[in-house]
């Protein structure tokens, strides 16, 4: 299920276009905010958590996915050069399953990663913060990529689709409409920090085990429509 | 040696009908596909490379269905009309990618036999960004053949080539039909088709026009009705020469033009007619120019024949 070339053209795609700035500069903007606001006011469990569960997690781990979920297989949808996959004897599943771990891969290295440097900076994980907003920044690129993949893959307008979900869905239903906490990413990995972190810091509108069996679900249901829809996907002609 | 058989095949899009009831066998050898631009050429090739699923009808090679079966493509190569590529990776990079996907047990020397078949090895380490419109018809080309496939289909190859990559691709496809391949490219220039394939397919509007031996269908649009506009020193006298014989069907005199406008029944004997009678009567031939010669209005008279 995993082909090592298809994984390196979609590494390559990835991180040889413009999107990698884009990939790039968030990150570098966490950290960039952290550094300033630890030498503006010290050590601090709440700011560390205000910084990490209002923008690592609810802005920039959606938005990288995005990013790295469309750009895996969208463009090349787009510009048809998808032929040269299609037209050689490797399962379309193979194809799409690939590309999920490179979206994933890709997901958590500019999104855990940085939340974890973010939190250490903010916090020196304190109360277990960074670990755990760390943790559910890892959980949320699993779940992200195969909505993201899966959008790449069925329209065309795959980045202005996952942003509206990422920013408008995740972020501002997900922050003020208790109901659409219940059906998001952020709110369902939220309950793995909730878990790991200390003091009561950080809360979710979800219990562990329903949001790790939502979190299964999304990805797999996700990933196996990404892959029913390539293997009926036609190249219409220019004519 | 391996058979492509289109059987009773229609795709429509929407209410729009692409290709309409076709049925054709492309064997071994060279095959031209030939049709104006717009006539389902490309969505007939999609249907071919397994990329579009046939409204009705089967498309097969070698009885073996082709859209949805990943592995027929050990026995197909392709080379799509569009640009795109991975632009981002060497020539080197992007056939040995296409050596790897086929599962080839040594990709990297079946990259660089398919890079020197395409006369691309000077090249193979530069960007394809950077490559002209001939460089990636040929590094295509290369990424087709890399693992020697049975089946080549090539839409419009020759699109942007100039006069001696279009003669090197000529030859080398002309090489592969020779060594028992069956290839199929489309066109809708006559004289690519004709210096290349000796059976071609004509496709119109869709529709299935002619099949055959090339010059049985040349000998069908050299037959068609053709029509003339002949300016002379003495157009009446020319006209009433021209119309005693067989070979001309009509001649009207257009006054606003200055010239005449004649309909030959028989292509052959009025091209020696026109000449000798011109001379015989010391009339002058200004002008003589078809007017009917585009590739639309010979493919109208195939469809109608």
């Amino acid at each position: 299920m995993y082909n090592p070339t298809v994984a390196r053209l979609t590494y390559r795609a990835l991180l040889g276009r413009r999107r990698a700035l884009i990939l790039f500069s968030l990150p570098a903007l966490l950290i960039v905010i952290s550094i300033a606001i630890r030498l503006m006011t010290g050590a601090d469990d709440a700011t560390a958590d205000a910084i990490l569960g209002g923008f690592a997690l609810s802005v920039m781990v959606p938005l990288i996915g995005v990013i790295a979920g469309t750009g895996a297989i969208g463009p090349e949808i787009d510009d048809g050069s998808v032929v040269y996959l299609l037209a050689k004897p490797v399962k379309r599943p193979t194809i799409i399953v690939t590309k999920l771990f490179v979206v994933v891969g890709v997901t958590m290295a500019f999104s855990a990663i940085p939340t974890l440097i973010a939190g250490l900076i903010l916090s020196g994980n304190s109360q277990g913060i960074a670990g755990a907003y760390t943790s559910a920044a890892a959980m949320a690129s699993i779940a992200y990529s195969a909505i993201f993949l899966l959008l790449g893959t069925v329209t065309r307008h795959a980045v202005a689709a996952g942003l509206v979900y990422a920013l408008v869905w995740e972020s501002v239903f997900g922050t003020y409409v208790t109901g659409a906490r219940q059906l998001s990413v952020q709110q369902w990995s939220l309950a793995a920090a909730e878990q790991i972190g200390q003091g009561g810091v950080i809360t979710s509108d979800v219990g562990l085990p329903v949001a790790v069996v939502l979190l299964i679900c999304v990805t797999v249901v996700a990933t196996w429509y990404a892959c029913q829809k390539l293997r009926g996907l036609t190249l219409a002609g220019d004519e | 040696m391996s058979t492509l058989i289109i059987d009773n095949v229609s795709r429509w899009f929407g209410n729009v009908v692409a290709v309409n009831d076709v049925t054709m066998t492309i064997g071994p050898g060279v095959t031209g596909l030939l049709g104006p631009n717009g006539a389902g050429k490309s969505t007939l090739i999609n249907m071919m490379g397994g990329f579009l699923a046939p409204s009705t009808g089967s498309v097969t090679l070698d009885g073996t269905q082709i859209w949805r079966n990943e592995q027929s493509y050990r026995h197909i190569g392709i080379v799509p009309e569009r640009e795109s590529m991975y632009d981002f990776l060497t020539g080197q990079e992007f056939v040995l990618a296409n050596a790897e996907l086929h599962g080839l047990p040594k990709p990297r020397p079946a990259a660089q036999r398919a890079l020197a078949t395409v006369e691309m090895e000077y090249a193979a380490g530069r960007k394809i960004s950077t490559y002209s419109k001939g460089m990636r018809q040929r590094v295509k080309m290369a990424s087709a053949l890399v693992h020697d496939p049975s089946v080549l289909l090539l839409d419009e190859p020759f699109n942007g080539m100039d006069p001696r990559q279009r003669m090197q691709l000529m030859d080398l496809l002309r090489q592969m039909g020779a060594e028992g391949r069956t290839v199929l490219f489309s066109s809708h220039i006559l004289e690519e088709v004709e210096q290349l394939a000796a059976h071609i397919e004509v496709i119109v509007a869709g529709r299935h026009a002619a099949s055959g031996d090339f010059r049985k269908i040349r000998r069908l649009m050299t037959d068609r009705p053709h029509r003339y506009l002949v300016r002379s020193s003495d157009d009446r006298a020319l006209a009433a020469a021209l119309i005693a014989d067989a070979s001309t069907a009509g001649i009207e005199v257009d006054t606003e033009e200055g010239a005449l406008r004649i309909q030959a029944v028989d292509f052959n004997r009025f091209t020696e007619l026109l000449p000798r009678v011109a001379r015989e009567h010391g009339i002058t031939l200004l002008t003589v120019s078809p007017s009917d010669e585009c590739l639309e209005s010979v493919f109208s008279y195939l469809v109608a024949a």
